[in-house]
């Protein structure tokens, strides 16, 4: 062990403002280092793919998809006529279940994780502080759900222009819109989606301060997200369905009306934040007093 | 919190030490910042103290102690009592052995120490400030390695401690990566740093979690079992690494179970006992404090134990050649002459002194026993 000199006088050690976001840029770049994140994001690259394929097959008597007799995911009989509509297929197919699930995985994991493996024990003594690293956690966890519903959007969207012509597009209302216009709603499709996943990521962040058992945290929020996904199924419980996370998420559709019809988007972006405000809050308090002795 | 000035630094801080290997420790004297050399303790009749209003010592002494805790207690949520009323005193520039068997409640305090659990009773004060209220002052100043390292396997050594550093708000991002290569190059992993860290040795983690602790320059290194799992030549090293640690002004707070460690490289040292502070103080007081052993070697045991026995020697046990008693409080000078003078033929007369591993058998063994 040779002799380095490290023996800064401590004085000099005034922290710049920008230096705090170091720690955020290490987990961004963590979270994308590991091979689960890697492997969930494959995942829900390759769903684009297989709808898109799926179509392709099914089509090619020249017969529309689905019959059009409702079945299937949103848009899906559009997809042979304008391959843009795959990237909303695609979200509408990955929404309830592929996309909050890799989400509840990444958030669930993001605190009993580190719990688990003692490395947190080691990031709060460097010292991360217990409400800076939660913050950095769930600003990660948010930035996976961009991340996320982008690689679908994207996948969807390479698939639809290799596989099927592109152009104008009727608008659920049956107005014609551009190209153009059609791509720039896509992209706030994508970002509604990725907002309608802040929910659950603050259930999951919440569930992982719970918790010194990674595994546990992810399968405790997924879980949760399939019961609230059957509650919100069942006719006879339609008096709490306002109420669960889930409920709103499929008016990302509403957006491809002329007009754009709000009502139901304003009440999903709503309940998420209140959402993200419980259970962040819980996740704080929990957090911020818990003994960490793994 | 500025650094000490060179007067405020304990002149003895850096540990004194013995060859490698040589039995005995020579006593250098208490440092200066101890006022009351070495306290003891029973685990019964202490008197309690309140457990907020502890009284916090002289402040002179406060001053100069790294480490503070008055009734620190702690009780997990099982019930177990792991940490008892515990008054530490760790003096500046010391290297400051905490000892005790397995379950004691070493880790436990560890971890009260650097904020990571809450205490059920008691205060501590690390580096003058209270924990875990001045974290963000105080554990920046400190570096730590608690119940061995913890890794991100899927990262390289290296990036690693840079996640590490990047943890810390005070820790500049300009000299993120010198610093980085200077603690790998400081624990003899410079060559490994690329290498993931699932694919460490045990030897080479425990290795990076001690490069963890030395980003920065620190004030206070708190190691818990520092040459866990190291090979004799890396204990060697970290014994070397935590001298020059000390030599540069830095405390070090050190559990081990590793006696003669601790013998080695510290100047002081706390004896630990079903969470209870059993005794504290210089290493060579503490090693004083179990009696050694007056050897004679000599073809003629009887004669010797009969001279020996009349010059008020207690305990005189004679075996084959060998002569042994209560080392006497007389001159070692005169006990020789009055053998000579008997006509014992002396093939040899020391006096064994008792190593720390005797006091703390005897501190923490069945029956014990503190004298005095
Ligand atoms: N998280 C915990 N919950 C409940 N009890 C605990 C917990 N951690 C430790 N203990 C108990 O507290 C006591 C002290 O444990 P601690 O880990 O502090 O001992 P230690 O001195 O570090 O031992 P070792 O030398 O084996 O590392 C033990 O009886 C242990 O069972
Ligand atoms: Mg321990």
């Amino acid at each position: 062990m040779s002799r380095a000199d490290l023996q800064l006088p401590a004085a000099a050690r005034r922290p710049g403002p920008l230096w705090t976001f170091g720690l955020l840029r290490s987990e961004l770049f963590t979270t994308v280092r590991r091979w689960r994140t890697l492997a969930l994001l494959g995942v829900l690259a390759a769903v684009p793919v297989l709808v898109g394929i799926a179509v392709r097959i099914e089509t090619r008597g020249g017969a529309p998809a689905g019959g059009g007799n409702g079945e299937g995911p949103a848009f899906i009989t559009q997809i042979t006529n304008n391959g843009l509509f795959l990237v909303f297929t695609a979200l509408a197919a990955t929404l309830p279940f592929f996309l909050p699930m890799a989400v509840g995985v990444v958030a669930g994991d993001a605190i009993a994780g580190e719990a688990g493996a003692g490395t947190l024990r080691y990031l709060l003594v460097a010292p991360a502080g217990r409400t800076r690293l939660l913050l950095t956690k769930y600003t990660t966890v948010m930035a996976f759900c961009l991340l996320a519903t982008l690689v679908v959007a994207v996948s969807a969207l390479i698939v639809g222009a290799l596989l099927f012509p592109l152009g104008e597009l009727t608008t659920i209302s049956g107005t014609r819109i551009s190209f153009a216009e059609g791509l720039g709603r896509a992209l706030l499709i994508a970002l509604v989606v990725a907002a309608s996943l802040v929910g659950v990521a603050a259930l999951g962040l919440f569930v992982s301060t719970l918790t010194n058992s990674g595994i546990a945290a992810m399968a405790t929020t997924v879980g949760l997200l399939i019961t609230v996904q059957i509650v919100d199924q069942i006719p006879q419980l339609h008096a709490v369905q306002p109420y669960l996370f889930p409920h709103y998420w499929l008016s990302f559709a509403d957006l491809m009306r002329d007009p754009v019809y709000w009502d139901d988007l304003v009440r999903n972006l709503g309940l998420q934040g209140l959402y993200a405000a419980v259970f962040g809050s819980a996740a704080w308090a929990r957090f911020t007093a818990k003994d960490i002795s793994a | 919190m500025d650094e000490p000035s060179a007067a405020e630094r304990d002149p003895d801080g850096a540990p004194a030490l013995s060859p490698e290997g040589a039995p005995a420790r020579v006593p250098d004297g208490a440092p200066a910042t101890v006022p009351e050399g070495m306290t003891e303790r029973h685990g019964t009749g202490v008197p309690e103290r309140g457990r907020d209003g502890a009284p916090e010592g002289d402040p002179a002494a406060a001053r100069a102690s790294v480490i503070v805790t008055r009734g620190l207690t702690k009780r997990y949520r099982g019930g177990q009592l792991a940490v008892d009323g515990l008054d530490l005193t760790v003096p500046a520039g010391s290297v400051f052995g905490f000892l005790g068997p397995n379950g004691s409640g070493k880790t436990t305090t560890i971890r009260m120490l650097m904020g990571l659990i809450e205490p059920t009773g008691g205060t501590v004060r690390v580096l003058g400030r209270p924990m875990p209220r001045a974290a963000r002052t105080v554990l920046p100043q400190v570096g730590a390695l608690i119940e061995g390292p913890a890794l991100y396997g899927f990262l390289s050594g290296r990036d690693n401690l840079l996640r590490y550093d990047a943890a810390d708000p005070t820790a500049d991002p300009r000299t993120r990566r010198a610093r980085v290569a200077a603690a790998l190059d400081r624990v003899g992993l410079a060559a490994a740093a690329g290498k993931k860290a699932k694919a460490y040795s045990l030897g080479m983690k425990q290795r990076l979690g001690l490069a963890a602790a030395l980003l920065q320059p620190r004030r206070l290194l708190v190691l818990d079992e520092p040459t866990n799992g190291l090979d004799p030549q890396g204990m060697r090293e970290i014994r070397t690494l935590i001298r020059e640690l000390a030599a540069d002004g830095t405390t070090v707070f050190l559990s081990s179970h590793l006696l003669d460690e601790i013998e080695q490289v510290c100047t002081h040292a706390a004896v630990m006992a079903q969470g209870r502070l059993v005794v504290q103080g210089a290493v060579a007081d503490l090693a004083a404090g179990a009696r050694g052993l007056l050897v004679v070697t000599t073809p003629d045991a009887a004669e010797a134990a009969r001279v020996l026995k009349e010059l008020g020697v207690g305990d005189v046990t004679a075996d084959g050649d060998r002569v042994t008693g209560e080392p006497p409080d007389r001159d070692l000078a005169e006990v020789t002459a009055a053998l000579v003078t008997a006509g014992v033929r002396v093939r040899g007369l020391i006096v064994e002194r008792a190593s720390l591993e005797d006091a703390f058998v005897a501190l923490t063994g069945e029956g014990f026993d503190v004298a005095g």
